[in-house]
Order: C-alpha cells, then sequence, then structure tokens
C-alpha cells in the first residue's frame, strides 16, 4: 500500500461522512423553510423517504426478483421448477440440504444444552464474570477467523511426523493414528459443526445465565425446604422459569445455522461433501454462473427460515409484553 | 421475571435488565447461597472454560513463533523449542512483496468499510424511527409492519439483482434513471451494508424513540421546535444509549462480515475487508501458518478489544440484534 493509496481511501471516507451529513443537515434545514402548505407531508418524505427508498431498492424489488429468477435457467430461459427439482435430486443440492439438516439438528440442541449446563455451573460461583467472557469471547470473532483457529487445531501431519494440529497430537499421544479431519465423511461436517457450536455456546450460556438469575429465590428456597436434590430443583424450578429464554436461544441459533456460510467457506470451501445451502448458493450463482440454481437455493432458504423467524419474533413480542 | 432478549436501555425504566448488572445483584441478595452441586460443577465448568480458550490461546502463541518451528513442532511444545518473534505480524502487515498477504491495506479498508457502514445506517433509522413514533400520518403502521417484516429476508435473497443494479443502475424503459455505482469504491458495501442493517435498526430504535415521554416532545413543540429541531436537540441526544447498544452490534456485524464482502468488493486491495484477505489466504496458503496465524490476529484485535472494554453495551446489542442476517 503506498501513501497515495491510503490518502486516497481516507478521503473517500472523509468525502462520504462529510457529504452524507451536508446532505442529512441541509435537508433537515431545508423542511423547516417549506412552504406552510404541505409543510407537514414535505417533513414526513424527509424523514422517511430515505430508508423506505433503500428498503425498496435494496431488499423488496431483489426478494422479488429472485423469486422471479428461481424460475429461469442461466440463459434467461423459462424453465419452470426446474431448478428446485435439481436441487432435490442432484448430488451438489442434496448434499448441502441434508448437510444443513444435520448442522441446524446439532448446532442448536448442542450449544444451548452446554451453554445451559454452564450457566448453572458456574451461577454464583467465584469467578463467574471470567467464566463467562471466557466462553462468551468466541461470539465477537469473525467466522472467519474462527475458521482459521479451527483449521490449526485440526491441522493433519503424516503418521511419524511431529504433529502441529492439538487434535491429531492428543490423537497420538492416546497411541492412535493421525486423521485428516475435515476430508473423512460424513464427520468431517462433525468438525465444521463444532466450530459453529464453539461459537453460538457463548450466546446461549449468557442469555440463559440472565435467565436464572431471574428465577425467583423464594421458589428456590421452598423447593428446598421440602427436601428435593439439586437435579429435582433444576427440572421443577429453574426449567420452567426459564423456558421463554430457551425457546428465544434455540431459534435464534437454529436461524443463524440455517444461514451459516463463512465457516464453510473459510474451512472446506464446501469440498469433500460439506456443501450447505448458503454456501451452494454462493458457488452457484457466483462461480458457476447458474443464477437460476442460486436464487432457488436462496428462496428454500428463506422457506426454511420464515416459520421459525415468526415463531421466535412471537415469542419476543410476548415477553415483552409480559415485562 | 422473564428476560426480554429485545433489551435496549430505555429511559426511566428500571435498570439492572442488563445480564451482567443482573449477576451482581443475584450475588448481592440475601438468598442461599447454595450451588447446585460444588465440586463437579467446578470442574465441569473448568474444564468447558478451558476448552473454549485453548484454540484461541494455541493461535495466539503459535503466531509470534518463528516460521520453521510453527511449521513442524506443536505450540505446546513452546518451552522445549524456546523462540518467540515479531517477524511474522511485520511479514503480514508491512511487507510489501508480492508473495505477502499486505494485510495494512486490508486493514485500512476493515476500517473504511466499517465505519461508515455503521453511521450511515443508525442516522437514516434514527430518522425513520423518529417518524414513525412522532409523526402521525395514515398507513403509519401498516408501513411499520411492512419494514419489521423485511428482516425475514435472508441476505441471499438480495444478492444478485442488487449487483445486477449496482452495475447497471436503475433503468426503467430503457431510460436510466440512477447511473451504476463506480466500482473500485466502497460505495457498494457501503450501501449494501446500509440497506442490510436498516429493517433491524428501524425496528430496535423505533422502540426506544417511542418511549420518549411525550411531555418532553410537546413542550418542545409548544416552544416552537419544528420536527428538523426536535430530531437534532431531543430525540438524538435521549436516544444515545440505544443508538450506542446497536451502533457496536453493527460495527463488529459489518467488521466480521464476509459475505457482503465477497459479492460486493470486488475482491481487490483497494476496497476488500481483512476478512475477504483472510478466506483468500486460506484457500490459496492454507499451509503457510506462520502467516495465518498473525493474519488471522490481526483482523481479531478490533473485535475482541471492543468485545472487553464495551462487553455489557455488546451484550445488549447482541441480544437485540442476534436474528439479523
Amino acid at each position: 500500500m503506498t501513501t497515495a493509496d491510503l490518502i486516497n481511501k481516507i478521503l473517500q471516507v472523509v468525502i462520504a461522512l462529510a457529504a452524507f451529513a451536508a446532505v442529512v443537515g441541509l435537508l433537515l434545514f431545508l423542511i423547516d423553510k417549506a412552504p406552510k402548505r404541505g409543510r407537514d407531508w414535505i417533513q414526513l418524505a424527509a424523514f422517511l423517504l430515505p430508508a423506505v427508498i433503500l428498503l425498496s431498492i435494496g431488499l423488496i424489488y431483489p426478494a422479488i426478483r429472485t423469486s422471479i429468477d428461481s424460475f429461469y435457467n442461466a440463459k434467461d430461459q423459462f424453465v419452470g421448477f426446474e431448478n428446485y427439482v435439481w436441487a432435490f435430486t442432484q448430488p451438489a443440492g442434496l448434499i448441502s440440504l441434508r448437510n444443513t439438516l444435520i448442522w441446524v439438528v446439532l448446532v442448536p440442541t448442542l450449544s444451548t444444552g452446554i451453554g445451559l449446563a454452564y450457566a448453572v455451573f458456574i451461577d454464583k460461583s467465584r469467578g463467574e464474570r471470567i467464566y463467562k467472557s471466557l466462553v462468551f469471547m468466541p461470539l465477537a470473532i469473525s467466522f472467519v477467523g474462527a475458521g482459521i483457529i479451527w483449521r490449526f487445531v485440526y491441522e493433519y501431519r503424516g503418521a511419524g511426523n511431529e504433529q502441529i494440529g492439538l487434535l491429531n497430537q492428543i490423537v497420538v499421544w492416546f497411541g492412535g493414528e493421525p486423521v485428516r479431519w475435515l476430508q473423512g465423511e460424513p464427520w468431517n461436517n462433525v468438525f465444521l459443526i463444532i466450530v459453529m457450536i464453539w461459537i453460538q455456546t457463548g450466546f446461549a450460556m449468557v442469555v440463559l445465565s440472565a435467565a436464572i438469575k431471574g428465577v425467583p429465590a423464594e421458589q428456590m428456597e421452598a423447593a428446598e425446604l421440602d427436601g428435593t436434590n439439586p437435579w429435582q430443583r433444576f427440572v421443577n424450578v429453574t426449567l420452567p422459569g426459564i423456558r421463554g429464554s430457551l425457546v428465544v436461544v434455540v431459534t435464534t441459533i437454529t436461524i443463524a445455522t440455517l444461514k451459516v456460510f463463512d465457516i464453510v467457506r473459510t474451512m472446506t470451501a464446501g469440498n469433500y461433501n460439506t456443501s450447505v445451502v448458503a454456501n451452494e448458493m454462493y458457488t452457484q450463482a457466483f462461480r458457476a454462473g447458474e443464477s437460476g440454481r442460486g436464487a432457488a437455493l436462496a428462496l428454500i432458504l428463506f422457506l426454511m427460515v420464515l416459520p421459525i423467524v415468526i415463531y421466535n419474533i412471537r415469542v419476543m413480542r410476548g415477553q415483552k409484553e409480559i415485562r | 421475571m422473564s428476560v426480554a432478549p429485545v433489551d435496549l436501555p430505555i429511559p426511566g425504566a428500571k435498570k439492572g435488565t442488563d445480564t451482567f448488572e443482573l449477576a451482581e445483584r443475584g450475588s448481592k441478595t440475601k438468598r442461599v447461597k447454595r450451588r447446585l452441586t460444588s465440586r463437579t460443577a467446578t470442574v465441569v465448568s473448568l474444564f468447558i472454560a478451558v476448552i473454549w480458550t485453548i484454540p484461541t490461546f494455541g493461535l495466539l502463541v503459535s503466531s509470534f513463533r518463528p516460521e520453521e518451528q510453527i511449521k513442524t513442532t506443536g505450540w505446546w511444545t513452546l518451552f522445549q523449542n524456546w523462540g518467540l518473534t515479531l517477524e511474522n505480524y511485520r511479514e503480514v502487515l508491512f511487507s510489501s512483496s508480492v508473495s505477502s498477504p499486505q494485510l495494512g491495506s486490508y486493514f485500512v479498508n476493515s476500517l473504511a468499510i466499517t465505519i461508515p457502514a455503521t453511521i450511515f445506517p443508525l442516522v437514516i433509522a434514527s430518522m425513520a424511527a423518529y417518524a414513525f413514533a412522532w409523526i402521525p400520518f395514515r398507513g403509519s403502521n401498516a408501513l411499520f409492519v411492512l419494514i419489521f417484516a423485511l428482516q425475514i429476508v435472508p441476505l441471499q435473497m438480495a444478492l444478485i439483482p442488487l449487483l445486477q443494479i449496482f452495475s447497471r443502475g436503475i433503468v426503467i424503459g430503457g431510460a436510466t434513471i440512477i447511473p451504476g455505482l463506480p466500482q473500485g469504491t466502497y460505495m457498494q458495501v457501503w450501501i449494501a451494508h446500509t440497506i442490510f442493517a436498516l429493517p433491524l435498526a428501524i425496528f430496535l430504535l423505533h422502540n426506544f424513540i417511542s418511549e420518549i415521554p411525550r411531555e418532553v416532545i410537546e413542550a418542545a413543540r409548544v416552544d416552537g421546535a419544528s420536527h428538523g429541531q426536535m430530531f437534532f436537540r431531543i430525540v438524538l441526544p435521549l436516544a444515545l444509549p440505544a443508538i450506542a447498544s446497536f451502533g457496536i452490534f453493527q460495527f463488529l456485524w459489518v467488521w466480521n462480515d464476509l459475505l457482503v464482502a465477497l459479492i460486493f468488493s470486488g475482491g481487490t486491495a483497494d476496497v476488500a475487508p481483512l476478512t475477504q484477505r483472510l478466506a483468500e489466504l486460506t484457500g490459496s496458503r492454507g499451509q503457510e501458518w506462520q502467516r495465518l496465524t498473525a493474519a488471522a490476529f490481526v483482523s481479531l484485535i478490533v473485535p475482541l478489544i471492543v468485545f472487553f472494554s464495551l462487553q455489557r453495551y455488546f451484550v445488549r446489542g447482541l441480544l437485540a440484534g442476534s436474528t439479523k442476517g
């Protein structure tokens, strides 16, 4: 990078910010000077139209367009449901659907389970904050960064060589043969999934920990006086008390998992039969030039996410009302 | 009390719904301090904490080890094979040789993308949220619900058509209404991120801005303040905590994003952010661990600083924004 490049980049940002500030400032200044007649509408438009225009161009129109495109092939010929048939019959489509299913079963259950156990175990213990930070930290890390971190853990060196990947070293310590973790089907999917679990557990833990602290102390004490053991208290008092938060955590992680892309892209790029729907969508639309197939996969993704998002929003709203 | 996931601070509301504040309050109450199980719980939680930390720790240690040692020995043998160096970082950041990652340039790009892509949507969303909350008009509710509902559209559905719009401009019936955007600038990435952030941002900020006491707004109106003045002098300052929370979330989201960058940046050192460069490096130089480890940490350092210094706000923003994407 030369100094000229750097100056050019800084200039771009400064000019953009200044132009943006000027436009917004001018807009809000001018509407105060607008003619009395119709001033209300001009003011409303000034506040609302920027967002409405951007959303129309950037989300509403594209979503409709993508839905239409999914019925056309790469040569712009109408092909009916052919792209969908492709997704549900050809290996590339089928494998990504199968893998997405595996992801969506394993990630929410395991990260919520581990996160909940951890939250319960560290509740009111000494150093709770530090415990929390450690497991929470991966959430701040990009999926790409996480991909590199875990590729390093999974790194393979031939038997007899010194291992540099921690997982293979542990296998060797126990007298086993080193393994190419990311290449052997179908387990390589699990090793990718572990990365997602590693990231999402912190989210589950923080939300559930807050929920656990919201369970009334009196209920706990009453249960204790009744002579219940800790496990019974957990099942009969804690779990019902945090049900709402549990639902939100599971659905939120499910949505994130359905859309997972970066991890697969960085770690295997979808090779060795590890592709998922979001990755296959990218591969088809932007690598293979099959925009119709990509659009169909995007729509399939939309249809998978749709019911969960609606359910999630309803639970969230319900909770807000309770509060 | 259940914990609402959409939990931006509300002025005047009782404090303490923040998770970490809750943690403190919980320990201060007089409740009987008996833990579920004592020893097993400690051992298990320690075990989990260690497993969760070791991968990152291993990468951090390795990024300071000389190339030939990274490639031949495990980082856990650091003490048998002693040697620490800053060479990897110097190489990935500043080396100008063609084969090196030249991350300096991409680091600047990440910043140059993230800062405007955080500010733009926040301002536009605040304005829209203000209109929905305090400018009554017919169809206000319906429009708000529509924008809220846009959250369910996955990014993937918008990518191809939006890219076409960016490159061709908006053409209606052969007439170019708006020309395409220039290549090789940040413009496409900024606008894409701004658009994708809007539904959630408008929704959350509206929740907050509509909670501002009616008397405050009315008083200003009686004093003759216009909408523009009220927005700048009253609403923005009062909504600052919510804006900050969402701002942090958006900052991290953009900084860590790969998909939007892949599609709208063009992939050159002129525009592409760190994440894209890293993804590229893992593909083309997947065995160059001396570079990958250091490069990964260059990209992690900013989010980690934000995370550790603003953890409480980060939690809020994250809980509020976790359904984005």
